[in-house]
């Protein structure tokens, strides 16, 4: 192999087997390599070795309450889009302790000495980088700062993956987040059917990728992904006009349509905790039988669960229609105010994996519909 | 920490299977914790020695079936100062609460060569049905580890850790696909209390619900979604009609299914 000048934001074409070099040395560097991989049915994010562990030739069909594994008939590895699980698990843990006291004599408290893991996130589509970037904006604030998650954080490495078979529930052009992964990742793969074109974002994965078997990336592999971009942007299986959010949600709290979706949901929480951007979380606390021992655990909370919103003296939010409006008129709406975009990236999970099949952009239309009326 | 000092519990059994009981005895290295903290007056299934009462607390597993067990439940609750219904039967009716949809005569009838030895009600029905009851742990079994939380919530004067929200997220937590989403596989879970840690669909099997409905069960939304489902015909209304069957929530939600569903698609006789 020649030694070639890689710049950062410059592209390759890279043979596919390739990329098993760069998970190994991935692991080399202490990371954990984590990717998608099939089980039971779905399409989960779970530790992956190398290339076989990917669902090689499989996509996902996704439609409102439904999502099914299918035999693609061609051999790439990364078309299918995920599934209900998102990156979220591993930077903001379903459940975590935040510290143990214990009791000899007087209380002392011990906080969890281990490091954050370091992960390597692979196959992060343009949407779940945005859905991480508004994360960011919630656990990183420069007045309060979430150790756990920046921790995590910190130890990141991504490669991003670049979609050219969006799902039927897919609406990231809709909030400009996608297809393509702009920034936020430290390679970024477009896979065409003989190589992955592989740009740089950072210099550690530069120097990884200098380590490889490149070749320049041609004009016709950049226009091969490019026009492969452009159709996956026309297929969205979904769409969402978001010229009058905030405002539509805002200024129709007790319209019509909120009792018609209050009757369907039903307050499950499925659409928060697959949701990339929900962020909510509970703290308990748990002893031991004779009061020696506490420890103090986050746990992965939901505006839909009435406990979230039981203040003293009572629950805020006591019927499922108000607990499904404050969840969207935040995210679609009021996020805005507080985090600068909405907090919605287009992904569709919650579509997908509501059971009772509630679609958002559905809904929005409807409630469009009604106050035009 | 002397006996003086330890609170008192006794452990009954009423029209069950002993599962709950045996969850208990279960706990193994944490027994001997309980054992610590507790003092076990009255745990029949456990040992002979028994202490007389009143008890501090009281955990009842079973539903009252007899005559007996109504008198029974009274007595037990005047000697309790903290009365604990302990699992499905004991909160529900439990499984054998299925007959309350038919007539226990003719039931009696079918079972038994001699049904006139039998005293029975005419339905098997919750501890709360009879006496006031302070806490209730549903499961069938109950979890061994949310008796012991509730246990040492008792003890250190503090409200328990009872999961107050649906199954679907307990699923999540785990990491557990949706089997209905991802599969089309009928589940209650989005209308059922967690505790159990969502084992049937980590593997691989839809709830049936054997935890009971979640206090704001929107069973009616389920039912559509579930009826959609159906692999035959009364599938949905079967799901429901269940464990946790006679819990009003789902009692209320099979009521309508069954006459419309099941009698009409009979077995012709």
């Amino acid at each position: 192999m020649i030694e070639r000048h890689l710049a950062i934001d410059s592209a390759v074409s890279l043979p596919k087997n390739e990329l098993d070099a760069v998970l190994s040395d991935l692991r080399q560097h202490g990371y954990q390599t984590v990717g998608p991989r099939l089980k039971d049915e779905g399409l989960v994010y779970a530790g992956i070795e190398t290339l076989d562990d990917l669902p090689r030739g499989v996509i996902s069909e996704q439609a409102a309450g439904t999502f099914r594994l299918v035999q693609a008939g061609q051999e790439r590895y990364f078309d299918i889009i995920p599934g209900g699980q998102s990156w979220k698990q591993f930077l903001f843990p379903p459940r975590v302790t935040l510290f143990t006291a214990r009791k000899n004599g007087h209380w002392r408290i011990e906080s969890d000495g281990e490091p954050a893991p370091r992960y390597a996130l692979i196959g992060v589509r343009a949407c779940e980088l945005a859905a991480i970037e508004i994360q960011d904006r919630a656990f990183m604030r420069a007045d309060y700062c979430d150790p756990i998650y920046s921790a995590r954080h910190r130890n990141l490495f991504i490669v991003a993956v670049n979609c050219l078979q969006p799902a039927g529930t897919c609406f990231c052009v809709s909030m400009g987040t996608g297809p393509r992964a702009e920034r936020g990742y430290d390679l970024c793969l477009t896979e065409l059917d003989d190589v992955f074109l592989v740009e740089i974002g950072s210099e550690l994965g530069r120097s990884l990728l200098a380590k490889r078997s490149f070749e320049p990336a041609s004009a016709f592999l950049q226009n091969a992904a490019n026009q492969g971009l452009e159709q996956a942007a026309q297929q969205m299986g979904r769409r969402l006009d978001t010229s009058d959010l905030p405002d539509l949600l805002t200024k129709n709290l007790e319209a019509e349509r909120w009792e018609q979706v209050g009757k369907r949901c039903l307050s499950c929480a499925n659409c928060t905790l697959v949701c990339p951007t929900c962020f909510c979380w509970d703290t308990t606390d748990h002893t031991d039988l004779l009061g020696k021992i506490t420890r103090r655990e986050r746990v992965w909370d939901s505006c839909f669960n009435p406990s979230y919103s039981y203040v003293a003296g009572g629950n805020t939010r006591q019927a499922i229609r108000s607990r499904y409006r404050q969840w969207l008129t935040h995210k679609l709406g009021t996020w805005k105010e507080q985090y600068g975009t909405p907090g919605c990236v287009g992904c569709g999970r919650c579509i997908t994996w509501c059971p009772a099949g509630i679609d958002l952009t559905e809904e929005i239309a409807a409630l469009r519909e009604e106050v035009k009326a | 920490m002397s006996d003086s000092i330890k609170p008192s519990v006794a452990v009954y059994k009423f029209s069950s299977c002993d599962g709950c009981q045996l969850s208990l005895l279960n706990l193994e290295d944490d027994l001997l914790d309980l054992a610590g903290a507790v003092d076990i007056a009255y745990f029949l299934e456990a040992t002979r020695a028994v202490k007389p009462g009143p008890y501090e607390v009281a955990m009842v597993e079973g539903s009252v079936t007899t005559p007996h067990e109504a008198e029974r439940i009274r007595q037990i609750r005047s000697e309790a100062r903290f009365l604990i219904a302990l699992g499905t039967c004991a909160t529900a009716g439990g499984i054998q609460a299925l007959r309350n949809f038919g007539n226990a005569d003719e039931l009696a009838r079918m079972v038994y060569p001699h049904p006139e030895y039998l005293e029975y009600l005419d339905k098997s029905t919750a501890i709360a049905e009879h006496v006031k009851v302070d806490l209730e742990i549903w499961g069938c079994p109950v979890n061994k580890h949310l008796v012991l939380e509730c246990t040492a919530a008792l003890l250190q004067k503090r409200k328990p850790n009872l999961p107050q929200y649906t199954l679907c997220m307990e699923c999540k937590l785990r990491g557990t696909t949706c089997v209905t989403v991802a599969q089309g596989m009928p589940c209650l879970g989005p209308a059922v209390q967690a505790g159990c840690g969502a084992i049937c669909p980590a593997n691989g099997r839809g709830c049936y619900g054997c935890f009971g409905p979640v206090a704001y069960a929107n069973t009616e939304s389920l039912t559509t979604t579930l009826r959609a489902l159906d692999r035959y015909a009364g599938e949905t209304a079967l799901l429901l009609r269940n464990i946790s069957g006679y819990a009003p929530a789902f009692r209320k939600a099979a009521e309508t299914l069954f006459s419309a569903e099941v009698t009409s698609h009979k077995d012709p006789q």
